[in-house]
């Protein structure tokens, strides 16, 4: 009963949610539940195959467009003058006046400043150009800002998370919030943080976004999947970077 | 957990008033209650003492269903004494001796909505149609199990009883 006039109340469900949330100093990544060899993998430059996705992002931020206007590298220089962008993604966009997320934002430029058509979500080029600037956030802490225009966006996260759906009733919050280290069949749940996106994962046999693995998640809980770059998508990222702080980024992680 | 009757959400959200209608004797969400032929689904305390069915549940059918992982779902979250499926879950009890610590009627209304007995369970309710919104496509308007699947388990877990480690039908 509670649950549902929760859900039925946003408001009152993202109050609630501070009081369910992990503290700081008990969050834990996913890296640590790993086994040896899977972690050896992501911190290894020359194992981990997200790697790869790096040095195309590196070319493609320097390629210049089929437009003919500057490429990335163009106006914004070395991309290590973005360290730190990552950390504290999703931010709130002027244009649209709501919290884009980092590729979103990689797709407006595309669009506004390079005149090309934006890349779509999970190919190869905007995962390699979001690995990119992730990877120049690697080992930073995650730092929400403290924008309070995106303060809209992080309830409404925090109510997705709490939110039960799909055929079989669960909430995120279910198996991430309450039942996290328990075994639900092969797979130790893990907290939830999304350190390191994009990243390879195991099961993929390649790199993937945040939101491809949220998909996965509604999927098992037979749930209609939110669309990739919708809003609701871009709440539970806000929301779930500030239930992640300070964890460090880690992208591009490597994941069972 | 004795659970409110639907007078006392009067006024409250239509889904509150469907969650506490679901919980006294019948409700439209119930699976078995589109069947008008059935009596309906009755609750009497912490159980569903009647079958769903006319046919007995087939203990092997429901040993089946709950090994089968995109079926039954079970062994996800719960372990069991079923040696041949790997990587059991611990999110639930060790079903091992579940037809010791309950009744074929208790461990009915286990199944068929759990969520009647502790709303804030993890434990889908299986034979209602869940109020939840977002329901994928191919299970909307259905309950995850049919009412007799949910005759098996229940004939399969009433056999697992605590000096059996292994339960009988294979």
């Amino acid at each position: 009963m509670r649950r549902l006039a929760a859900a039925a109340l946003g408001a009152f469900a993202s109050l609630a949610a501070v009081a369910d949330e992990i503290p700081q100093a008990e969050r834990r990544s996913g890296f640590d539940a790993m086994s040896a060899e899977t972690r050896a993998m992501q911190v290894d430059d020359t194992a981990n195959p997200g790697l790869l996705w790096v040095q195309d992002g590196a070319d493609l931020w320097t390629r210049a467009p089929a437009s003919g206007r500057p490429a990335c590298a163009g106006c914004h220089g070395e991309a290590a003058t973005l360290r730190g962008v990552a950390a504290r993604y999703p931010a709130f966009d002027e244009a649209s006046g709501a919290a884009i997320d980092l590729q979103g934002r990689i797709n407006h430029c595309r669009r506004e400043h390079q005149g090309d058509p934006p890349y779509g979500h999970e190919s190869r080029e905007l995962l390699a150009l979001s690995a990119y600037l992730g990877f120049q956030s690697r080992g930073l802490p995650i730092a929400p800002p403290r924008d309070p225009r995106l303060d809209p966006a992080r309830a409404q996260g925090a109510a997705l998370f709490r939110e039960r759906i799909g055929q079989l009733g669960l909430s995120c919050a279910a198996c991430h919030d309450d039942n996290h280290g328990r075994r639900l069949g092969a797979a130790t749940i893990p907290q939830g943080h999304p350190t390191g996106y994009p990243l390879y994962r195991l099961e993929w046999q390649g790199l993937g976004s945040v939101q491809r693995r949220l998909r996965n998640c509604m999927t098992g809980m037979r749930a209609e999947p939110f669309a990739y770059g919708s809003a609701e998508f871009v709440a539970l990222e806000r929301y779930l970077m500030d239930r992640a702080a300070p964890l460090p980024i880690e992208t591009p992680a490597v994941r069972p | 957990m004795r659970r409110t009757g639907p007078h006392e959400t009067a006024g409250k959200a239509t889904r509150l008033v469907l969650t506490a209608g679901c919980l006294l004797a019948v409700d439209a969400s119930f699976a078995g209650a589109t069947d008008t032929r059935r009596p309906p689904i009755a609750i009497v305390g912490d159980a569903i003492p009647a079958p769903l069915t006319d046919t007995p549940g087939d203990p092997a059918r429901g040993r089946a269903i709950v090994a089968d992982r995109t079926r039954g779902l079970c062994l996800l979250c719960h372990a069991g004494p079923i040696p041949e499926e790997r990587f059991q879950g611990d999110l639930g009890p060790d079903l091992s001796g579940a037809g010791s610590r309950h009744t074929a009627g208790q461990l009915r209304l286990r199944l068929v909505d759990g969520r009647a007995l502790n709303p804030d369970t993890i434990m889908p309710s299986y034979h209602r149609v869940d109020p939840s919104p977002r329901v994928g496509a191919a299970w909307r308007g259905k309950p995850v199990l049919e009412a007799q699947e949910i005759e098996d388990v229940v004939a399969y877990l009433a056999t697992l009883r605590d000096d059996t480690r292994e339960g009988p039908a294979r």
